[in-house]
């Protein structure tokens, strides 16, 4: 483990590369180019994901199916499903951050295997672009994001293969970023860091990177497999051709259960960088943070079975899963009151951050709680594939992962730029961000407990009122994007200029300047052992003299 | 101390307290109509009223420390140095692991009075329902359980969807129905196949649900209780006409339900 810090002296040496905005443009081997370039392609694509969610939700506001036909509803929905998740979602927390703050962390210049990095970005536009591009050319993949066969096998194929490869592209991109996590975090350690003193964003890639490499190669190979059943008419998974459906749900969701952890699992890591620097407070209970992470990647790998409750499992099955999955709370609750600890006695600037932050951790609660109720077999099958996992699954990927998002945006951006945000729109985006989202989805546990399937475009008439209820919340989370929009570029230009350490955090990235150099640092990295050690007197020792002269 | 914990008591006791009252005032399910909806019931009021006193208590804790712990002007210090509590670590840890683990105790029980370990077993006696090669799997739902040595024969139907529509034949009466006709009191027993895609059979005042599988019939038991119409919706997604994928589930007296029966049957005697 004596691997020295070297510069990257393939990019430096050349000098040909762009500099100023150009270079966010180029096939840039520098992490923090590729995590702004990951960060901003994936918010183009939320974007276009929150368009499709809005299509969605003017089509439920009556009961009838009269804003889209059916099918473009189909196709709008698997759309919507997929961007979220393959291009918005994974890529920004893995990616973005990840290419961002793990060099920093671990004392790097820069990731293990940059230009396998600055590939890892390049799959994801074309991939992105090609899936969408679908609609236009003989209509996208109506599947929905599970692209359960038969329906992906009958219904017309050049979508689905489309989909198909897209999504393989997007899974090739994440296994590369996965090998580069996991390599810059155990080898490219500054020498004297040692495992238990690097910041939790750190374990939390680490247990991601895990996840990722382990689950995404079997989604890969059962895509391919669907692919030659569309494609070359053979039979894995076509009954018709005595292939067994089931097994296709099995090989999926062993990946796509993971692929919720590789969700949030950063997102929790981003979280507990956040939540010290706000509230002026170490991180409570590091140990037992680091652990859960571990435990949750252990169990998160055993319960995919638990969204097949009602196909047709046997029963010895349905009890293992149940307790499997049950059991994620303990680790996922240790984390939550080690949260809440953290806030505890601390110095509490309630900024747009710290908001995000706990607006994060109220919804994951809940949506956590209904995991757990939706673990229990005999809760699930009534509530399967209803309204009520539909709320459920975005009280944890949009409250849980999206809150946390913004969260980091707005904590990082003066690292990113120089520039401050303004905080009295990032109190407006965040309320209306927040109102909105409860709005929407609150009301949909009942709707799926009362009997509304998902994925339909009519419904019911008895549920027209809380629809429109969810809708004008699915209004009031488009809008709330307005503000932060404007507050981004505005403060790109106009805003106050943010020093290098405006929130005085003591993790590596900001004993740098703002934004930083290309090699991170100019001189050697420092050696942070402590970096969550606020309020106590010994930093002195670990922390460079210019930092501690900020401070005073 | 002792204040402390006599808050930490009374605020417990009002979340218990306030989590039982929103369950029993707040209407969340649908109309009771098949034997386990009640036993679904109860798991379901439990389930809500943890799920209740853990949102709000921790709602509450991040509001509270929010607001008395936010920086006040002129505050430059740091906040307290505290980075762990090994009691209080070991506590939070076993607490969600007891809940946890009652909660999984307590769903098998309700698991068991559903009828789902005994499903496979019970199903692979009944040759009617059993061909030979095909591998059947059962829904959860009780049928014969509840009614030992024959008391009241199941009534068999055969269901059989694809896009976009319920098939119901009953093979005793060569019925074939576009509507679940059924009795209430008396035991059903569906086998169920799908001519194209994966569907599911749902009725939500049943709280049953089992998706209907292509080239793999399953198997759902239940006993409907009350009387009158319920639909039936396609659960799972099956192509553009997913949503319209609806029928009706007609429980009736049992009377009522033989005279249907009679007047629609091919066989003009039937021993039921």
């Amino acid at each position: 483990m004596s691997i020295s810090v070297p510069p990257n002296t393939e990019q430096s040496s050349k000098g040909i590369q762009p500099t100023g905005w150009l270079r966010y443009f180029s096939f840039s081997l520098d992490h923090k180019v590729i995590g702004l370039q990951y960060l901003v392609c994936g918010f183009i694509f939320y974007l276009i994901g929150g368009a499709l969610a809005s299509a969605i939700r003017i089509e439920l506001t009556s009961p009838i199916s009269d804003f889209m036909p059916r099918d473009v509803y189909n196709q709008v929905l698997t759309l919507h499903g997929t961007i979220m998740i393959f291009l918005w979602i994974v890529p920004v927390v893995n990616g973005a951050f990840g290419n961002y703050l793990i060099p920093f962390y671990v004392g790097a210049r820069d990731m293990a295997f940059p230009r396998l990095n600055a590939v890892a970005f390049w799959l994801i536009p074309p991939a992105g672009l090609m899936l969408i591009s679908s609609y236009f050319i003989n209509g996208a993949a109506q599947s929905g994001w599970t692209a359960y066969p038969p329906l992906s096998i009958t219904t017309p194929a050049a979508g689905q293969i489309v989909w198909i490869l897209s999504v393989l592209l997007l899974g090739g991109s994440s296994i590369f970023g996965g090998i580069n996590f996991i390599a810059t975090i155990l080898k490219l350690r500054r020498p004297g860091l040692k495992l238990m003193q690097l910041p939790m964003y750190c374990w939390a890639m680490l247990g991601t990177s895990i996840l990722v490499v382990l689950s995404t190669p079997v989604l890969a190979g059962t895509l391919i497999l669907l692919s030659f059943d569309i494609v070359a008419h053979t039979g894995f998974f076509n009954p018709s051709l005595g292939g067994n459906v089931i097994v296709y749900q099995h090989l999926f969701w062993f990946y796509s259960h993971p692929a919720v952890y590789i969700m949030v699992l950063p997102a929790f890591g981003l979280v507990s960088e956040i939540l010290p620097v706000h509230s002026r407070k170490p991180l409570f209970g590091y140990a037992t943070m680091v652990y859960s992470i571990m435990g949750i990647v252990v169990l998160g790998l055993v319960v995919w079975a638990h969204h097949m409750f009602t196909s047709g499992t046997p029963p010895w099955m349905r009890l293992f899963f149940t307790i499997a999955t049950s059991f994620i709370a303990v680790p996922t609750g240790i984390k939550f009151f080690n949260w809440v600890a953290t806030l505890w006695g601390g110095r509490i600037s309630l900024n747009s951050a710290i908001l995000f932050s706990c607006g994060f951790i109220v919804n994951f609660v809940l949506g956590g709680i209904t995991g757990v109720a939706l673990a229990q077999v005999p809760f699930d099958v009534h509530v399967h594939d209803t309204y009520f996992v539909v709320a459920h699954f975005h009280y944890i990927v949009y409250g849980g992962s999206v809150f946390v998002i913004f969260s980091s945006i707005y904590h990082w951006y003066p690292k990113f730029t120089g520039k401050m945000l303004d905080e009295k729109l990032g109190k407006i985006h965040f309320l209306l961000t927040f109102i909105g989202f409860n709005l929407c989805f609150a009301p949909q546990h009942w709707l799926g407990l009362n009997g509304m399937p998902r994925r339909v475009a009519e419904y019911d008439p008895q549920f027209t009122f809380v629809n429109q209820i969810s809708s004008v919340g699915a209004l009031l989370m488009a809008l709330s994007t307005l503000p932060f929009l404007w507050n981004v570029f505005h403060s790109a230009f106009r805003g106050e200029s943010s020093g290098d350490n405006p929130w005085q955090a003591l993790t590596p990235e900001w004993l740098t300047s703002s934004p930083p150099p290309v090699e991170n640092w100019v001189g050697e990295p420092p050696l942070v052992t402590k970096p969550y050690g606020y309020g106590q007197s010994q930093l002195s020792k670990e922390i460079p003299n210019s930092f501690i002269e900020d401070k005073k | 101390m002792p204040l402390t914990a006599i808050y930490t008591i009374l605020i417990s006791l009002a979340l218990i307290l306030g989590g039982i009252w929103a369950e029993d005032n707040l209407n969340l399910l649908p109309v009771v109509a098949s034997s386990n909806a009640p036993i679904y019931d109860e798991l379901f009021r439990v389930l809500f009223v943890i799920g209740i006193i853990l949102f709000v208590g921790m709602t509450a804790l991040v509001i509270y420390s929010l607001i008395t712990f936010r920086k006040r002007p002129g505050q430059t210090s740091d906040g307290i140095a505290i980075e762990d509590n090994l009691p209080l670590e070991i506590f939070w840890t076993a607490v969600p692991a007891i809940v946890v683990l009652f909660v999984g105790l307590y769903s098998y029980d309700i698991y068991e009075r559903m009828g789902g370990m005994q499903l496979a077993s019970n199903n692979s006696h009944d040759h009617s329902l059993m061909m030979k090669d095909e591998r059947i799997w059962g829904g959860i739902g009780t049928a014969q359980e509840e009614n030992p040595e024959g008391a009241l024969s199941p009534v068999n139907v055969e269901v059989t969807a694809m896009q976009f529509a319920f098939l119901f034949n009953y093979p005793k009466g060569e019925i074939i129905s576009g509507e679940l006709h059924v009795p209430a009191g008396r035991p059903v027993s569906m086998k169920m196949d799908s001519k194209d895609v994966i569907h599911a059979f749902w009725v939500p005042e049943f709280r049953l649900k089992q998706d209907i599988i292509p080239g793999q019939p399953t198997i759902l038991n239940f006993t409907p209780t009350k009387i009158g119409r319920y639909p039936i919706i396609c659960a799972e997604l099956c192509g553009p006409y997913h949503g319209g994928m609806r029928s009706t589930v007609v429980v009736e007296e049992p009377e009522e339900y033989e005279s249907w029966f009679n007047k629609n049957s091919k066989i003009p005697e039937v021993a039921l």
